[in-house]
Order: structure tokens, then sequence, then C-alpha cells
């Protein structure tokens, strides 16, 4: 990049006011949440002090164990699809004029649609009797029913989020894109670079930035996964679609155990640091040395 | 020479259809569920669970009377829509001067504490539901917009200082100091000169707080009980007696779209433009 910028400790009172508001709402619920997982609660204000034993109890728990396999699972289908997908829709949208704004807000619709409303809609469109794609899947004699069948129902949870998300990643990897400057197509055309190395060597390491976020947005979020599987499918048929999400809820506000709820929330917290954490690392480096220049460079 | 440009024509040819192919068979995969809620939204409970039909028998507005003339359903939306505006407000209005800070300063800890910021957007909400309803009752703000707008503070306010933060470093570090060389005070430069600069990177960051805050529905749920109940907690509770009542629920998913799909309309130019600076 350019210049180093100049220190300055007084930048601390600029972020004081994000510091505050999010230890408001964050730090102090998490303190919160860690107070419990270290206590047996019998009531609202009888309490004992258990230490390890609910981290004990949640790391041997099989059930969380097959949660988790299924989450990890279905978050890596998630990126697999998504990530190539909303990167190719990025290279595929128009860039100028009224078509490129009609197809930005058709593509951004699925994005707006608060959660539990994408479960009702799809849990209606993928029914064999009266939605589309049952009625469609049905007709053309494909043996489809998301309520019974397990696998069904996974494949519709998945394609289920792949539409409701992949909108996000075709967007960002779409503004990545246009930040690019033409000097750069231009110099690729007199070297007669072909399509594939022009993606390869200028367009896949300038929307590095857009796709680090894209990927550590979609893998936080698709491993929160809770409201849209908990309409579409409740979980079931059996566990199939029971995500962590939806287990930690069913143990927290179900069986109202709040000590091992609170050990697992803390334990949750932590696989996902600990992936995003990997993946930042990863991403950051892939692809560094082809870099032609960097983004700074090509705005001065 | 003439054949080399002749097969690179038919290749861009070729790139430009496939392209086309792609993007309508996608868009048409976007538009097929919406069109579906669209299509229940204008037929009668009895005519969608009684039989499927490719388009609507006839076209009927009762569901969407009832939405807006039912204080039950409109008042949803005016909750949704005000804890959403308190909260873009403040998030983009928190994020400003820390943004500045990363954009333009290096301080101790400035690379551990960004981290840390996007690490609040890793806590699965199911994880605050308890803590957060005994904190905001203690407080007494359950069932208030405050409430809401406070509690999606965690998943909003980091995204906002990432993406602001994206916009600011595409802006020359000269124009801060030639401003401040001509006299301009912190405040002064920070609201004359360089807000206009970053316009399009707040609009983009007003655009995906509104749009997150909209569709969260666990912590807007827990929150809320009658005074500020969201729309999304309203569209939950349509079953009666006589089954779910599939129209009303259709009619009010359509109209969830409204306010985004106006907001996205006016940010289109920029949405474009801002993400692809930045850090990481």
């Amino acid at each position: 990049m350019s210049a180093p910028k100049p220190i300055s400790q007084r930048a601390w009172w600029l972020v004081l006011p994000v510091l505050v508001s999010v230890a408001f709402s964050a730090v102090i619920p998490l303190m919160t949440v860690v107070n419990y997982s270290v206590q047996d609660i019998l009531g609202p204000s009888q309490s004992v002090f258990v230490g390890w034993e609910w981290y004990k109890e949640v790391l041997r728990d099989a059930e969380l164990h097959g949660a988790l396999y299924r989450q990890i699972g279905f978050s890596a289908a998630v990126l697999a699809i998504q990530v190539p997908l909303g990167v190719a829709l990025g290279l595929s949208m128009p860039t100028q004029g009224w078509r490129a704004s009609l197809v930005l807000v058709l593509l951004a619709l699925p994005l707006l649609i608060p959660w539990n409303v994408v479960g009702t809609i799809w849990q209606i469109f993928a029914r064999d009797d009266i939605g589309l794609l049952g009625y469609v899947l049905t007709q053309l004699g494909v043996d489809y029913n998301y309520a019974q069948d397990p696998t069904d129902a996974w494949v519709t949870v998945l394609i289920m989020d792949v539409w409701h998300w992949t909108p996000l990643v075709a967007l960002l990897a779409y503004a990545g894109l246009q930040s690019i400057a033409p000097a750069y197509y231009q110099a690729a055309r007199i070297d007669g670079a072909s399509r594939w190395s022009i993606f390869r060597h200028i367009e896949l390491p300038k929307i590095r930035g857009v796709l680090l976020i894209a990927v550590l947005l979609r893998f936080m979020d698709s491993f929160m996964i809770y409201t849209e599987p908990f309409v579409l499918t409740g979980g079931g048929p059996g566990t199939a679609t029971t995500f962590l999400s939806q287990y930690l809820t069913q143990k927290a506000v179900g069986q109202f155990d709040l000590g091992p709820a609170a050990a697992f929330s803390l334990v949750y917290f932590l696989i996902i640091l600990l992936l995003c954490f990997v993946l930042y690392n990863f991403i950051k480096d892939v692809g560094t040395r082809d870099a032609v220049g960097d983004v700074a460079g090509s705005r001065a | 020479m003439s054949q080399r440009g002749g097969i690179s024509h038919d290749a861009s040819r070729y790139a430009e259809i496939s392209r086309r192919v792609l993007l309508g068979a996608y868009l048409l995969f976007t538009l097929a569920p919406i069109y579906w809620m669209l299509h229940m939204s204008l037929r009668s409970n009895e005519a969608i669970t009684g039989s499927f039909a490719w388009v609507p028998e006839s076209v009927s507005f009762a569901n969407y009377l009832t939405i807006f003339t039912d204080a039950a359903w409109y008042s949803g939306y005016l909750n949704s829509l005000t804890y959403v505006l308190l909260n873009t407000l403040l998030s983009v209005s928190l994020a400003l001067p820390a943004a500045y800070a990363f954009s333009r300063f290096s301080f101790i800890g400035d690379k551990h504490l960004f981290f840390w910021l996007l690490t609040n957007r890793m806590t699965p909400p199911a994880v605050f539901l308890l803590p957060f309803f005994q904190l905001y009752t203690a407080l007494g703000l359950m069932d208030t917009h405050l409430a809401v707008a406070l509690a999606h503070l965690v998943f909003n306010v980091p995204l906002a200082v990432w993406i602001l933060e994206g916009f600011m470093s595409g802006v020359p570090r000269e124009i801060d100091e030639t401003a401040y060389l001509d006299g301009y005070s912190f405040p002064r430069f920070f609201v004359r000169i360089f807000l206009p600069l970053i316009k399009a990177g707040v609009g983009v960051t007003a655009f995906f707080c509104f749009m997150f805050s909209w569709v969260e529905l666990l912590l807007a749920r827990t929150l809320t009980s009658v005074d500020a109940k969201p729309i999304a907690a309203t569209m939950t509770r349509t079953v009666s007696a006589a089954g779910m009542d599939w129209g009303t629920l259709a009619a009010a998913g359509v109209l969830t779209l409204v306010p985004g799909a106006i907001v996205i309309y006016f940010v289109r130019h920029y949405i474009a433009k801002g993400f692809a600076l930045g850090r990481v």
C-alpha cells in the first residue's frame, strides 16, 4: 500500500462509541452466558457453582456431535455452491443502463425477505400438491417429498439457502469487478490474454478482498442458520436438518437447561471464531503473489 | 491475422451468450418462489389449498385489504420500520468515527480491535436470547423499539465499520491534510468535506444495516410482545382454527419486499463501487 498511516493514540476516542455500544450489546450478554455456563441454576435465586461440569457434558454429547457434523457438511456445501455461482453471476451481470439496475434489484429481492417468511415461502413452494417446485418435480416423475424424506429435506434446505444468499455473493463480486480499472483489461487485450487468464490473473486477485468478505459472511451466517430450516422442516424429518443453532435453542428454551446451553453456546462461538480465523488467514494470503498491483496503486 | 481475430470474435460471442443464459436461468430461479408468493397472495385460502394452478383463476386483493385495514397487521410494519430505521441511524453514526480511525490512523491494538469487532458478528443470536431478555427487562426496555434497535447493533455495527472503512480508504489522505491546513476543525472537515465524499459508502452501509435488521426475527421476537412487535413475528401467528391463513401470509410477505426494494433502488449506482477497496 501507500505511505504508512500516522500513529495516533487519540484515534481511540473515535473508536470509543463503537466500543461502548458493542460492549453493551455483546460483552455484557456474553459475560452472562459465561456466568451461567459454570453454574447449576436451580431456581431464580438458587444456583451452585459447578466449574467445568457442563463443558464436559456438552463435549461428550453424541447428539451435539451429530448436529456439528451436519452443520459442517451444510456450511461446506453452501460455500462450495454459492461462492463460484455468485462470482459467475457477478461476471455475467450487465454493467450499465437500466438493465443493470433492474438485474441488481431483482437479484437482491431474496435478501430482503424476513427469514421466517423465506421458510414459509419454500414450505409451500416445495409442496408436491400445491407448490410450484414440488408439483413440477412430481410431474417430471421425481419422487420428491421434503417432509418425509431426509435427503429431500436436506437438499431443499440447501437449495433454499442458495436461493436466499447467492445474491449477496453476486453483489459483492460485482462490486469488486466494477472497481477494476479499464487499463488492466486493455493491457490484457494487447497481450492477447485468454478469458480464463484474465479472470485468473486480473479479476480474481482484484476481487480477493470482497470475496473474503463474502466467504466469511456466508460461512458465519450459514453456520448460525436457524429460522429458515426451523420454519421449513422443523429440523426433521428425524434430525436430518437439525443444525447447531436449532439444537441449542431446543436445549435452552425447550428443556430449559441453562447451564449446559450456556456452555454449549460458548463452545459453539469458539468453533465459529476458530474456523473464521483459519478462513481469514487462508484467503488473505491466497493468490497475493499474482496480484498485478494493489487497489490503492491503481487508483492513485 | 484476420482469421485469429475471427476466432476471438466467435469466442467472445460464445462467452456473451453463455453469460446471458446463466443470468437468465438464475433470475428465473430467483423469481419463481417470489412469483409463487405473489400468486398465492392474490388467491383465497380455499383456492390455494384446493388445487394447483399455474396462474391465479381470479385475481382478488382481499388479502392485501386485510393487511391495510387490520391494525394487528399494519402496526407490525410500522413497528419493524421504526426499529430498523433507528438501528440503521445508530449503526451508521456510531460506525462513522470508528471507521475513520481505522482507515486513517495506526494505534495500539487496532488490528486486534478490528478482528474483535468482527467476532461479534459471529455470535449466534440464539446465544444472546436469554441474556438480552434479562438485560432489557432489568433496564425496563422490554417491548420497546429501542430494545430491538440496540440488540441489532451486535451484528450491524461491525458490518458498518467494515464497509465504511473500505470506502474511506478509497479517499486519498491528502484531502484530510489539505483541509486541516486550510484551517478546518475536525468536526467541520468531517461533515462538510469528508461525508460528501463517501456518501455512496454511507448509502451502501445503510442498505446493509437496513436489510440485516429488517430480516432478523429471533431477537426481535424475543424482545417484544405487543407494542413493538415486528411484522415478521405477526406473520408467525397466522394459524387459525381454519388452518394456515396462506393468502394473507403471502400478501404480507410480498409487502415485506417493498421497503428494501425502495432502499436498494436508491443505492443501486453505489452498491457496485464500495466494497472493492478496503482492508482485508
